[in-house]
C-alpha cells in the first residue's frame, strides 16, 4: 500500500517541468522532498491534485493501486483520499471556513446523508485548538486577508478535518515563525499513522527537525536525483545543492 | 368572472378609503391609459425587453384561497416587533408585539383616513421618474392596501418589523405598497418580503417610499421571491434628510421579468444613502434596474453596489446615474455594478453614469464583468467538493460579501440563510 509515482512527465504549456519522476511513499511513512526554487516541487503537488494548467504527458500515479489520472476531476482525487496543502492557498471571498470545510465533509457522505452539525463543530473546535487557531476564524472567509502563516495553519486544519490517506504538504513551513512552526508541526505529527502516508515538500532543513522524515529525496530539474535518510537534509543545509547536481550529472 | 386589469368598472377600493383618494385614483388610471407604452428609443428603456410590458393577460386578483396557510408561511426572523401579511391586495394579518408608543403601523387605507395629513404629505410624494411613470400611475390607480409606518422622533424600534406580500392565482395582479416615515433621530429596520403562493404567473406592481427625517436611521431589506415567470415592477423613492442614514438592500431571488427603479434623494447636509442589490439570475429571467443617486445637499454620501450573477441565458440591465446638483459641494458618491458571469449565453448590460454640476466632489463609478475564478474552483475541488457545488459556493460567497455590510447580526444571518437556500448550498 503506497502512493506510487512512476516516470511522471508533466508540462505547463510547451515547457516540460517534470521529467520522469519516480517516488514511492509506503503507508505509515513520511517522506520529504527538498530542492531549489524552480525545481518543480509545487508542480508535482499540483499535478497530483489535478490542476487544469498542467498536462501529464507520461507516467502514472497510484493511490493504493488506484490510478489517480483516471479520475478526471480534482474532487474525485480528493475524495479518494489525497490531500494537498498548497504553497499558495487560494482566497475564496464570502465563503467561511466553517462552511467550506463542512461542504468538503458533506461531499464525502453518501447522497441523502446529512452531516451532524453539533458533532461537526465539536470536531472543528478541537482541531482548531490543537493548531491554536482562534475560534472566530470559523466565520472568516477562506484565506481572505490571512497572513501567510494563517493560511498555512488553515491548510493543516483542513487536512486534520478531512482525514486523508495520503497528504502532500507543499512548503507548509514557509511564512511561519518558530512558534507557529512548532504548532503546525505538532498538528502534522498528530496525524502520523500507520494508515497514512505523507510527503513533505520544503527547501529548509529546519522543518525536518520537527517533522522527522523516514526518507529524504532531493529534486533537481523535475527528477528525484538522490534519496537518503534524514541526515541528507543536514548535509544539504551545510553544503548546498551544487554537489548533488554534480553527482547527478556524473550518474547520468 | 375575471375582469382585466384596467377595466374601468373594476373598483376594488373598499369603503375604507376616503373619497378624495378615489378621485386621485381615477386621475391615475387616466394617466396610465394615456401615457405611451415605453419603447427602446426611450433612454430609460435601452436594452430592455419590452414584451413583458404588455399587461393585457393579467386580471384582478381574487381573494386568496387560504388565509391561514399564507399567514403561517409568513415567517422570517425569529424575533420581530410587528408584522403585517397581505395576500392578493388584502390585509390578512397584523400583529404588533413590541412597538414603542407613538409608532403608527397601519394599513395604508386606514392611515389615509386616520392620519390624512401625514399620508398626503408623503404618499407617492416624490416620483421616481426613471422610466416607469406609466406603471407608477397604474399602481396608484389600483393600490387597495399596503403598509404605513411612521416612527416618531427620537424613537428606536429595536426589533425589525416584517411585512409579507403574497400573490396567488394565475395572472393575478397585485399592487404592494410600503410607505415608511422615520421621524427625526428615530431608528428602525424593516423587512419587506414578496412571495408567490404558487408557481403561477402573476403581475406585481409595487411602490415603496422611504422618508428619513433628520438624524434618523433606516435599514430596509426587500426580499423579492416571486415565481420565476412573474412580471414585477418595484419602484422605490428614498429621501434622506440631514445626517440621516438609509441602508437599503434589494434581493431579487425570483421573478421572470423584474424592472426595478430606485431613486435616492440626498436632501439634507451630511445625509447618507446605501443602495445595495443582489441578483442571482438563471434560465431566461431578466432583471432590469435603473437607479439615480441625486445629490441635492452638500456633504452627503451615497454608496451603490449591485451584484449580479448570471447563468444560462439570463439578462441583467443596470443603468445608474450619480447626479451632483450645483449646491452639493463635498459630495462623496460611489456606484458600482459587478457581474459574475456563469454562462457564455448570459447577457449583462451595464450603463453606469455621472452628471456633476459641482467641482468639489468625490465620485467614482464603474462596472465589471468576470467569470468564476478557475483557481477558486480548483481549490474547492481539491478539497473534494464537486465542481457544480463549488460554483454555487463561489456565487454564494460573492453575494455574502455584500451581506456583511448589514449591521444587524440577526438580520444578516437570516439573509445569509435565505441566500444559501436560494442557491442550494445550505
Ligand atoms: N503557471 C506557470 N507558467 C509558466 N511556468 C511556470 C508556471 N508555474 C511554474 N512554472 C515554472 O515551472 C518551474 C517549476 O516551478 P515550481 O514547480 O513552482 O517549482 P518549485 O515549487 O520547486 O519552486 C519553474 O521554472 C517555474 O517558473
Ligand atoms: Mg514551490
Amino acid at each position: 500500500m503506497s502512493l506510487n509515482i512512476q516516470n511522471l512527465h508533466a508540462n505547463i504549456g510547451e515547457r516540460e517541468i517534470l521529467k520522469g519522476l519516480n517516488l514511492e511513499i509506503p503507508k505509515g511513512q513520511i517522506h520529504a522532498i527538498m530542492g531549489k526554487n524552480g525545481s518543480g516541487k509545487s508542480t508535482l503537488a499540483k499535478v497530483m491534485a489535478g490542476h487544469p494548467d498542467y498536462e501529464v504527458t507520461a507516467g502514472e500515479v497510484t493511490l493504493d493501486g488506484l490510478n489517480l489520472f483516471e479520475m478526471a476531476e480534482p474532487d474525485e482525487r480528493a475524495r479518494a483520499g489525497l490531500f494537498v496543502a498548497f504553497q499558495y492557498p487560494m482566497e475564496i471571498p464570502g465563503v467561511t471556513i466553517a462552511n467550506f470545510i463542512r461542504a468538503a465533509l458533506q461531499a464525502r457522505l453518501p447522497k441523502g446523508e446529512e452531516l451532524d452539525a453539533v458533532e461537526y463543530y465539536e470536531l472543528l473546535y478541537k482541531k482548531m485548538e490543537l493548531l491554536k487557531i482562534p475560534r472566530n476564524f470559523t466565520s472568516r472567509a477562506v484565506n481572505e486577508g490571512f497572513s501567510g502563516g494563517e493560511k498555512k495553519r488553515c491548510e493543516v486544519l483542513q487536512m486534520a478535518m478531512l482525514n486523508p490517506v495520503y497528504c502532500v504538504l507543499d512548503e507548509t513551513d514557509s511564512g511561519l515563525d518558530i512558534d507557529a512552526l512548532k504548532i503546525v508541526s505538532e498538528g502534522v505529527n498528530a496525524m502520523r499513522s500507520p494508515e497514512r502516508g505523507m510527503l513533505v515538500i520544503t527547501h529548509y532543513q529546519r522543518l525536518l527537525d520537527y517533522i522527522v522524515p523516514d526518507v529524504v529525496h532531493v529534486m533537481v530539474d523535475g527528477r528525484i536525483v538522490l534519496s537518503g535518510d534524514k541526515s541528507l537534509a543536514l548535509k544539504l543545509e551545510a553544503n548546498g545543492y551544487d554537489w548533488v547536481e554534480k553527482e547527478a550529472l556524473q550518474q547520468a | 368572472m375575471n375582469s382585466t386589469l384596467i377595466e374601468k368598472h373594476v373598483t376594488p377600493i373598499s369603503s375604507n378609503w376616503p373619497t378624495w383618494f378615489a378621485a386621485e385614483q381615477k386621475t391615475a388610471l387616466t394617466d396610465y391609459e394615456q401615457s405611451p407604452t415605453p419603447t427602446r428609443r426611450h433612454e430609460s428603456w435601452r436594452f430592455a425587453n419590452l414584451k413583458p410590458l404588455d399587461l393585457s393577460a393579467f386580471v384582478d386578483a381574487q381573494p386568496v384561497s387560504s388565509e391561514g396557510r399564507l399567514i403561517n408561511a409568513s415567517s422570517g426572523l425569529g424575533e420581530f416587533s410587528a408584522k403585517m401579511v397581505f395576500g392578493n391586495n388584502a390585509l390578512l394579518h397584523r400583529s404588533a408585539q413590541s412597538l414603542p408608543d407613538g409608532v403608527i403601523f397601519e394599513s395604508l387605507e386606514s392611515a389615509a383616513a386616520n392620519h390624512a395629513e401625514l399620508f398626503r404629505k408623503y404618499f407617492m410624494a416624490r416620483p421616481t421618474d426613471l422610466g416607469s411613470s406609466k406603471f407608477t400611475a397604474l399602481h396608484k390607480a389600483r393600490v387597495s392596501t399596503g403598509v404605513f409606518l411612521y416612527v416618531p422622533a427620537n424613537t428606536t424600534v429595536t426589533l425589525p418589523i416584517e411585512i409579507f406580500h403574497w400573490a396567488e392565482g394565475n395572472n393575478a395582479s397585485i399592487f404592494p405598497h410600503t410607505l415608511l416615515i422615520c421621524g427625526e433621530n428615530s431608528s428602525v429596520t424593516v423587512m419587506d418580503y414578496f412571495k408567490s403562493a404558487d408557481k403561477l404567473t402573476a403581475l406585481a406592481c409595487g411602490v415603496n417610499d422611504l422618508h428619513l427625517e433628520k438624524g434618523s436611521r433606516l435599514t430596509y431589506i426587500a426580499v423579492q421571491d416571486w415565481s420565476s415567470t412573474t412580471t414585477a415592477f418595484h419602484i422605490n423613492s428614498t429621501n434622506v434628510d440631514a445626517n440621516a442614514k438609509c441602508t437599503a438592500l434589494i434581493a431579487n431571488f425570483g421573478g421572470g421579468f423584474v424592472r426595478g427603479e430606485s431613486l435616492s434623494r440626498l436632501i439634507g447636509e451630511g445625509s447618507r444613502s446605501e443602495m445595495y442589490s443582489i441578483n442571482p439570475v438563471e434560465g431566461t429571467r431578466e432583471i432590469d434596474q435603473r437607479t439615480l443617486q441625486d445629490h441635492i445637499a452638500p456633504h452627503a454620501t451615497s454608496d451603490l453596489l449591485y451584484l449580479n450573477a448570471l447563468d444560462d441565458r439570463s439578462r441583467t440591465i443596470f443603468a445608474g446615474l450619480i447626479k451632483v446638483e450645483p449646491g452639493a459641494q463635498g459630495t462623496d458618491a460611489y456606484q458600482k455594478v459587478r457581474n459574475l458571469i456563469l454562462s457564455d449565453d448570459a447577457d449583462p448590460n451595464s450603463m453606469p453614469g455621472l452628471e456633476i454640476l459641482n467641482d468639489e466632489v468625490r465620485c467614482s463609478h464603474g462596472a465589471t464583468n468576470g467569470p468564476v475564478s478557475e483557481d477558486e474552483l480548483f481549490y474547492m475541488q481539491a478539497r473534494g467538493i464537486d465542481r457544480d457545488k463549488a460554483r454555487r459556493l463561489v456565487v454564494n460567497g460573492f453575494f455574502n460579501s455584500l451581506l456583511e455590510r448589514i449591521e444587524d447580526a440577526a438580520v444578516r444571518t437570516h439573509l445569509s440563510g435565505l441566500l444559501a437556500k436560494r442557491l442550494s448550498v445550505d
